[in-house]
């Protein structure tokens, strides 16, 4: 890689939740992947930032009350 | 969710009259499906709302409108994105009257980082104390971090941290720019991380020794 196409760890800091998010054209990210591979800094960054988001995901499930299954039969009963 | 207790809805065919053979298909696709996801779409519904019974609502909506949409949906293996893109339409729909709340929050939130506050890179080998944040932060924590947030920046974050939605994909449910979804999510992950620090400080969990330039505390 030559110096033109590094970037530095203010440009990954910057685009590190995008291209977490899966948000950068494959040229960016590869670019980013190439300085995560060798910045230690920017790397536990990118875990830290995953690790957060992994936690937040499991926010995403939560027992449904009785009174939701008892609704939802009744409604697919309809069907 | 409980066995059986949906799948028996459409085993005794309760509706009065005998179904085609692809309706019953459909419905039987349905009923396991959302039974499996009841769950997800409990726990997402109740994220969007911060409500129990609003949650129950936004989910018994999404339901009836995923079943009577169901003829559209080309590819089965597609239903949980599918259904789950629903119901944040529905949400969506239900709080465009929020854009005053919306406008107002946007203005007042600057890059906050955890990370930033926790790293220290000459204890590289020691320890890593933004790890160990996470691991000592309990569901509540984050539970509590992303029911402060304004509606418009929780429903942003819920949808492409919890749903996995493309910032597109965002953009055309709330009928905004790409733009716009960009930077509703910048300022919420700020305020979210920002409350979290607060709540690590008040529990103990960090020194917060770092708090020099934090021009909201």
């Amino acid at each position: 890689m030559t110096e033109q196409e590094r970037i530095h760890c203010e440009e990954v800091v910057a685009s590190l939740l995008e291209y977490l998010d899966g948000e950068l054209d494959d040229a960016r990210r590869v670019r980013i992947e190439d300085h995560l591979a060798e910045c230690r800094g920017c790397f536990s960054r990118a875990e830290f930032e995953r690790a957060l988001r992994s936690r937040l995901q499991a926010l995403a499930t939560a027992p449904p009350p009785d009174s939701l299954k008892r609704r939802l039969k009744a409604i697919l009963d309809e069907f | 969710m409980e066995h059986g207790s949906l799948r028996s809805a459409h085993q005794r065919g309760q509706s009065g009259r005998d179904p085609p053979a692809c309706a019953i298909d459909n419905r039987t696709f349905f009923t396991l499906r959302v039974e499996e996801l009841a769950d997800r779409l409990y726990g997402v519904a109740l994220r969007f709302t911060r409500n129990r019974a609003a949650a129950e609502d936004l989910v018994s909506e999404t339901v009836v409108k995923a079943w009577a949409h169901l003829p559209q949906l080309e590819d089965r293996t597609c239903f949980e994105k599918w259904i789950f893109r629903i119901l944040a339409n529905t949400f969506f729909s239900q709080c465009r009257h929020e854009r005053e709340e919306t406008l107002a929050a946007e203005e007042d939130e600057d890059g906050f980082s955890l990370f930033d506050r926790l790293h220290q890179p000459f204890l590289l080998w020691w320890g890593n104390p933004e790890q160990e944040l996470i691991h000592k932060l309990l569901c509540e924590d984050l539970d509590r971090a992303l029911g402060a947030l304004p509606d418009c920046y929780r429903a942003v974050v819920v949808s492409v941290d919890l749903l996995g939605h493309s910032y597109a994909e965002v953009a055309e449910m709330l009928g905004v720019p790409v733009g716009t979804v960009r930077s509703r999510l910048n300022r919420a992950r700020s305020q979210l991380q920002r409350a979290l620090w607060h709540q690590a400080q008040a529990a103990g969990l960090v020194s917060g020794s770092r708090d020099e330039g934090d021009a909201h505390d």
